[in-house]
């Protein structure tokens, strides 16, 4: 699997990103500056944690505006695969790559903890090494991570299957609607998810939970 | 230009001496801009004239320092060439007028401080300290500082792994926020301030200047009153989106050989950071100030050598780099100007609209700056052994202490800092030291900051090697080797002879456990006059200890791991209730002596702990501090969700300060029972007093004699206090 990671004024989880993939594939991602046009040849493109310009205006929203921002949504369009994390999650929302909002959380509050999710849906490249059902703990480290949709786009979501990861009833920690973490575009390409899955790739950093969602990509992507 | 008055003398904090030495420096009357530049410069804050004849007394010196204090930070050796940078500020005055923007400036300002010596931050830490809980500003300024502090090294990226947080009346009118930042370098690739040589173009690199912070250093210098809100536009708005390019745009610069010294613009902005460069380099340097990136139009010479506008450095370049710097600096969108020009006349020269606006000598700056033997009157020790009643029982004041503003838990503050990036953390908030792996090695960092200012009032000199053996013993506690500390000393008036008293008592107490730990002092900062209507606050001498572990996977935490294992305390517990935690929280009384600390015994039982941790042998290890053994224990049931069964030892004394005494030197480890038996042995033979008091398992706490409380009584207990309290729920009583 060849990767690329989109590096935006800001971004700071682009290096977490780079070590992961480079432990999980063996090979280093390509590390892409907002401001080139176009991409290398690249299975999966990850947008990063961070605080994309600051965060000044939306979460996201200036980023969303980059140069880059076509290209990624050209590979998508393409098929390509798009992981999201955290601010990524922002940008892709705001990319209208995936529906609706990261507000700021429920107790207005920056929240860094590890957060207990279920699986919810297997079928996808993200999530096809997990079981069904199975409990996971990622950490967050957010302060704009409440996701909100419509009645009729969550509807959507729900019934599509397109809801990943949900938190554990009592372990929602912005007040995400449906208790959702994570979720997936229609043609099931793009992933964003809130916490961070990069993180969690060695014992020593807390857990290995975040190993199966790249396992599963480079599985699916080559 | 104005006629210096007295009256405008006076507002720049200078004395009529001082200002009579500035005219014979000169050989003339300062005018407006050199009266200002001199007034920044010397103030307490950049100069240290009441505290650098007894700094000297502390120790700098260990093979492994390659940098000690005089430059932006410390730096140190930690093997195969890599080399930890590191430094601890205040940013009192500024977060209690404006707690957020304080704060989060402190922040950013001590992340340049390191960055600009080559390194990558990789962890940040902070000592802090409230007022009472029930003081009206309490909550909004617990709720701003740390909010401020991770806004700021949240957008970083780099993550807030710890700190100290304690509640006192003495801070009620004057918060204290100590921000240490560590970063790593290659120890063969370190810059420096000193700006050598003539000829050298001298550049400005960051955020533009406005008219923001113009006067924070003399603000620092100075007590403060009713009036000080009206202060608040003298506090510096951080943009730590500007610093983050900064800090990539300057690690980018740093990887060529462009640069020959660099600086960040901290207290008094373009005047300290151009002085201190020409000071350490031997040269002169002049400035165009039609040159300086600006923010607002008509900005006067006095503003912009006055402003401290955040997220700025000042460079000097090797020449015809110009080009090559300025493209990186264009990349990552930031400000560039050649502003001036190294030469080599040793004076600072200021050019504004064609005219020269300030003329004078460096030294007259630096060298020059007046140093005061100030007067100092040590007072008696408090001393005395207080009463206390032995019928309360030792389950209730457990339960009780835990959920205090002193020992509650910090998990409300810490979970607001992004604790996980950069992906290297491997021992979180909440244990003695967190521990941040080297990248890319198994090497680990273990980082703390500790003061216990209720011993430093009582006695300065035990309280001030108190603060340096409790920094040294909780990098012990996770197995890493202490190597060297930043100081960050907070006090009151130092004109005050018993202030004075109490600075000296405290430095000379550093230095004497500085030097028989092996534990230089590499960096640190000064902050004084902290008096609000002339109260002083507790004297708060805040060490940031740095030590070096050879394996993190090595590593002890605080946490019981399994049922079972035999609970060992190594160090004597004596039970010295004088000015313990216990008294002033059960018995109401802030009494008695501080806890002796004996340094021959710090250094032999912690040797030998650090070994049990870095032989592979132990995992779970505890130092003993506030509130006693019996804290110490609750503390690792409820981080390891076991319980255990206490006995007390043969002959101890009573239960009460057998399990709530502050002796210092004692640390509690839990390890398999055979091990256990092996370790007591060792111990004995080593001279090392050690006792077996109990064993882990179940889900209570149980103390022979005394009860039972179960674990979750307990975490409840500790868990509640702070999110209730900031909730708005409880105003708890006075401590």
């Amino acid at each position: 699997m060849k990767s690329a990671v989109i590096v935006f004024p800001a971004s700071n989880c682009d290096r977490d990103a780079q070590n992961a993939l480079k432990q999980l594939t063996g090979k280093d991602p390509h590390m892409v500056w907002h401001g080139e046009t176009d991409l290398p040849d690249v299975d999966l493109v990850v947008l990063p944690g961070g605080f994309s310009y600051g965060d000044y205006l939306r979460c996201g929203a200036m980023a969303s505006q980059s140069n880059i921002v076509r290209a990624v949504k050209a590979h998508a369009e393409r098929g390509g695969a798009v992981l999201g994390i955290c601010n990524g999650f922002q940008v892709l929302t705001e990319m209208h790559l995936l529906p609706g909002a990261l507000m700021r959380n429920a107790d207005l509050k920056f929240v860094c903890r590890p957060v207990t999710m279920t699986v919810e849906e297997t079928q996808s490249a993200f999530s096809r090494k997990y079981q069904s059902g199975q409990t996971v703990s990622f950490p967050v480290a957010h302060g704009d991570g409440n996701y909100f949709a419509d009645d009729e786009t969550l509807k959507r979501l729900e019934g599509e299957n397109r809801v990943v990861f949900r938190y554990v009833e009592g372990d929602n920690p912005n007040g995400s609607a449906n208790d959702i973490a994570g979720i997936l575009n229609e043609k099931r390409n793009v992933l964003g998810l809130m916490p961070h899955p990069e993180r969690v790739v060695d014992p020593l950093l807390g857990g290995t939970d975040g190993v199966a969602m790249f396992q599963g990509l480079i599985e699916s992507l080559g | 230009m104005a006629v210096i008055t007295p009256q405008i003398v006076k507002e720049h904090g200078l004395s009529e001496e001082e200002y009579g030495r500035i005219k014979q420096l000169l050989n003339r009357e300062p005018n407006l801009v050199e009266l200002g530049i001199f007034s920044v410069m010397w103030s307490e804050h950049c100069s240290y004239k009441s505290t650098r004849a007894h700094l000297r007394k502390l120790p700098t010196k260990a093979p492994w320092v390659l940098q000690g204090p005089g430059e932006n930070a410390g730096v140190i050796d930690i093997g195969d060439g890599d080399a930890a940078i590191f430094k601890m500020e205040s940013h009192n005055h500024p977060s209690f007028i404006e707690p957020y923007q304080g704060a989060a400036t402190g922040v950013g300002g001590i992340m340049r401080d390191v960055f600009t010596m080559g390194a990558r931050p990789i962890a940040m830490m902070n000592a802090l300290r409230f007022g009472e809980p029930s003081h009206h500003k309490t909550r909004h300024l617990v709720s701003g500082v740390v909010s401020g502090i991770g806004g700021y090294g949240n957008c970083m990226g780099i993550p807030t792994v710890g700190g100290e947080v304690n509640f006192h009346k003495s801070y009620n009118g004057n918060i204290l926020v100590n921000a240490m930042c560590v970063g790593l370098a290659k120890a063969n690739n370190i810059f420096l301030s000193a700006a050598k040589g003539a000829g050298n173009p001298v550049v400005y690199v960051g955020s533009k200047t406005g008219r923001d912070g113009i006067h924070g250093a003399t603000m620092a210098s100075a007590e403060f009153d009713d009036a000080s809100e009206e202060k608040r536009p003298t506090v510096q708005v951080g943009d730590p989106f500007t610093e983050k390019l900064l800090l990539e745009a300057c690690l980018e610069l740093m990887a060529t050989d462009a640069i020959i010294a660099i600086q960040d613009m901290g207290a008094a902005g373009l005047t300290s950071s151009s002085a201190e460069m020409g000071d350490k380099g031997g040269s002169g340097i002049e400035l165009d100030l039609d040159k300086v990136p600006q923010r607002e139009a008509n900005m006067t010479a006095y503003e912009m050598m006055l402003s401290e506008s955040q997220e700025r450095m000042l460079a000097v370049l090797k020449p015809g780099r110009e080009a090559e710097a300025e493209a990186i600096f264009k990349k990552w969108e930031l400000d560039f100007a050649v502003i001036g020009i190294t030469t080599d006349t040793k004076r600072l020269v200021v050019k504004h609209k064609g005219a020269v606006v300030a003329d004078m000598p460096i030294t007259a700056l630096s060298d020059e700056a007046p140093i005061y033997e100030r007067p100092f009157e040590h007072r008696a020790p408090v001393a005395g052994t207080p009463k206390f009643d032995p019928s309360k029982k030792v389950t209730d004041s457990l339960v009780k202490l835990l959920g205090t503003p002193d020992m509650a838990s910090r998990r409300w503050i810490w979970e607001q800092y992004d604790y996980t990036v950069m992906a290297d953390t491997v021992q979180c908030p909440g244990g003695d030291a967190a521990v941040v792996r080297v990248h890319d090695t198994n090497k680990g960092l273990a980082i703390t900051t500790d003061v216990s200012p209720r011993y430093c009032r009582a006695n300065p000199f035990e309280g001030g090697k108190q603060a340096v053996a409790e920094a040294w013993r909780n990098i012990t506690a996770v197995g890493a080797k202490p190597l060297a500390v930043t100081d960050n000393l907070n006090f009151g008036n130092p004109q005050k002879p018993e202030i004075m008293g109490e600075i000296v008592g405290c430095i000379e107490g550093i230095a004497e456990a500085c030097r028989a730990l092996d534990f230089p002092v590499i960096s640190g900062n000064c902050s004084l006059y902290n008096e609000t209507n002339g109260e002083g606050i507790l004297p708060t001498p805040a060490i940031g200890g740095v030590g070096l572990m050879a394996d993190v996977h090595r590593m002890a935490t605080v946490a019981f791991k399994r049922e079972g294992d035999a609970i060992l305390v190594i160090g004597e517990t004596r039970g010295h209730l004088g000015q313990s935690i216990y008294l002033r929280e059960i018995e109401g009384k802030e009494e008695g002596g501080a806890p002796p600390v004996n340094l021959a015994e710090e250094k032999k039982n912690g040797d030998f702990v650090r070994k049990l941790i870095a032989d592979g042998r132990v995992d779970t290890v505890h130092d003993i501090s506030d509130g006693g053994l019996i804290v110490a224990i609750a503390e690792m049931a409820m981080a390891g969700k076991i319980g255990a069964e206490i006995g007390v030892a043969g002959t101890t004394p009573d239960a009460i300060p057998f399990f709530f005494g502050e002796d210092q030197a004692r640390y509690v480890i839990a390890a398999p029972a055979e091990l256990a038996i092996r370790i007591d042995d060792e111990a004995k033979d080593a001279g090392i007093f050690v006792a077996m008091i109990g064993k882990s398992g179940g889900d209570s706490l149980i103390i022979a004699r005394e009860g039972e409380v179960r674990l979750s009584v307990l975490r409840k207990a500790h868990e509640e206090w702070l999110p209730a309290y900031m909730s708005g729920e409880e105003v708890p009583a006075s401590n």
